[in-house]
């Protein structure tokens, strides 16, 4: 069972990066939800996103206490950080976030993803960056499987997107924090 | 078993309804609805249909309108103040007697509201959705597989009894994404639509549909025809679930997304010892009144759970008669309860005698 919150701005891919782990669990057939909250705006605004993953059905989607955060700004850090579970894990994009978290009881890992994801010339690919990063650190799925995931959710017209994303979660599984 | 997709509640009712053999879709973007009208404007026109954005939400509810008027499967949807917008046409389709599917992502309101989750248009599904007396058909989904089944039942339903079939969703129902296998539902029979009006080359007397009738007593015996067909509608097509209701102390009644949540909190109060259930309405017109009498014989009290100020509280109400306390949770203008703050409640209400 794992109740992940995805938070940041709105563009930084929250919401994509919430799909993966979705369609990664849905393929192997396990129980998962996927639900958005976010501002009227496209780019900008806060963004969230609730995903279940669970052997049973899911109850309530809206994930209150969270097994994970993803935090990729300063303001989701604050505002959700007080509800992961305690022995939870926290990411934390430390190239946005100049703080460290208050929470001495949970798991809290640092990257900066999205310097590494500017320097590596896709600036927009931090989020899928901080996925690999979280499996490292989590083991929430098999790095193969997941990899294979990441790979099949590009659109066939683009393929070449499918490669960067693998590149980016190699990236990111591969940080020596 | 079907292929397993991945889709978010508003694209899953488009599907359904292309599925059902539904050809017209007429509606108006608003958050957090417009990926329905984004999936039928793609896919109608590839599946033999079409999908048009109408000028306004009246303008597309009067072209449902007119459509339904010749026997064709139509569907619109909009969000709460759309809605209110589309109600004088409802109002119109429900005197006309006419089948038609209609869906309302709800937000919060009054006014413009806002553009997040609510369950606030209880009432106005259930009892107004526009003047006069009449109906529509109400069906909750709380899941975005249950929307695969329900959104076909509720062209089925409209056609039996030739009247509106409201879809009653929320913003999160609507964008949540959930895996949906669009399994065929077994088919009910629909009786011949010998009233439509799409052309009949002077073999027959021409059908009128209309909802006008300056004689009092004539218009009088046709709404009473009506409600009869709504007393048939109230024997025969009530749906609802229950969950640990059997021996329950306290139960709480929640429809839709609202009923997810609360069925977390069933489960959490178990786990303190508390023996709390949950009945879920799935149709909430006609409501499911037999079933929770029923219960009230059995539980110490009920619980609304709802994402507004407690507007099922009086159906419950009147469904047991009165036999037990009925208590109210909710959030609203776009707030979601919590498992906990509803645990919370559960406690609160069920202290000294559960």
């Amino acid at each position: 069972m794992s109740a992940i919150l995805l938070a940041g701005f709105g563009g930084q891919g929250i919401l994509f990066a919430g799909k993966q782990l979705v369609l990664a669990g849905m393929k192997a057939d396990k129980q998962v939800s996927w639900l958005p909250s976010y501002g009227p705006e496209m780019r900008g605004g806060t963004c969230n996103c609730s995903v279940n993953i669970d052997d049973e059905p899911i109850g309530s989607p809206l994930v209150t206490t969270p097994d994970i955060l993803i935090a990729m700004n300063k303001p989701s850090l604050l505002k959700f950080e007080g509800r992961v579970a305690v022995g939870g894990t926290i990411v934390i994009d430390s190239a946005l976030i100049d703080v460290k978290t208050s929470r001495d009881d949970v798991n809290a890992c640092y990257i900066p993803a999205t310097q590494m994801a500017n320097d590596a010339g896709f600036p927009k690919l931090a989020n899928v960056i901080i996925l690999g990063y979280l499996i490292k650190k989590t083991g929430l799925y098999d790095y193969d499987y997941f990899m294979d995931c990441i790979k099949a959710s590009a659109p066939k017209a683009k393929p070449e997107l499918g490669e960067l994303n693998a590149k980016a979660l190699a990236m990111g599984y591969n940080y020596e924090g | 078993m079907g292929e397993k997709l991945l889709m978010k509640g508003n694209e899953a009712i488009a599907e359904a309804a292309i599925r059902a053999g539904c050809k017209l879709f007429f509606g108006y973007p608003i958050t957090p609805q417009t990926e329905l009208a984004e999936y039928m404007a793609k896919q109608m026109p590839k599946r033999g249909g079409l999908s048009l954005q109408a000028e306004s939400e009246i303008a597309a509810i009067n072209m449902v309108l007119g459509a339904a008027s010749t026997g064709a499967r139509v569907i619109t949807s909009s969000s709460s103040p759309g809605i209110s917008l589309k109600c004088e046409g409802i109002s119109y389709i429900i005197g006309s007697d006419l089948p038609c599917v209609i869906v309302n992502v709800q937000r919060g309101g009054p006014g413009l509201g806002g553009i997040q989750p609510a369950q606030s248009d209880y009432n106005q599904a259930t009892k107004a959705l526009g003047h006069g007396d009449g109906h529509a058909i109400v069906l909750a989904p709380n899941s975005v597989q249950e929307i695969a089944t329900l959104v076909g039942e509720a062209f089925d339903l409209a056609d039996i009894y030739r009247m509106p079939c409201m879809i009653l969703a929320d913003g999160a129902l609507g964008q949540m994404m959930e895996p949906v296998d669009f399994e065929a539902k077994p088919a009910r029979e629909i009786p011949a639509k010998d009233w439509a009006c799409c052309g009949h080359g002077g073999k027959r007397v021409h059908n009128i549909v209309n909802s006008l009738y300056i004689e009092p007593d004539q218009l009088e015996k046709i709404v009473l025809e009506r409600f009869e067909r709504y007393k048939k509608l109230e024997e025969n097509e009530v749906k609802y679930e229950e969950y640990l209701t059997e021996d329950a102390d306290i139960v709480l009644v929640a429809y839709g997304i609202t009923a997810r949540i609360a069925k977390t909190a069933v489960r959490n109060a178990r786990k303190k010892g508390i023996k709390a259930g949950l009945f879920r309405p799935i149709t909430l017109y006609p409501f499911p009144k037999k079933e929770l009498n029923a219960l009230a014989d059995k539980a110490n009290c009920f619980l609304s759970v709802e994402m507004n100020m407690g507007q099922m509280v009086n159906d419950i109400k009147l469904a047991i008669n009165c036999k037990k306390d009925v208590y109210h949770y909710g959030r609203t203008g776009g707030m979601i309860p919590s498992p906990e703050e509803i645990l919370a409640k559960i406690e609160e209400v069920s202290g000294g005698n559960a």
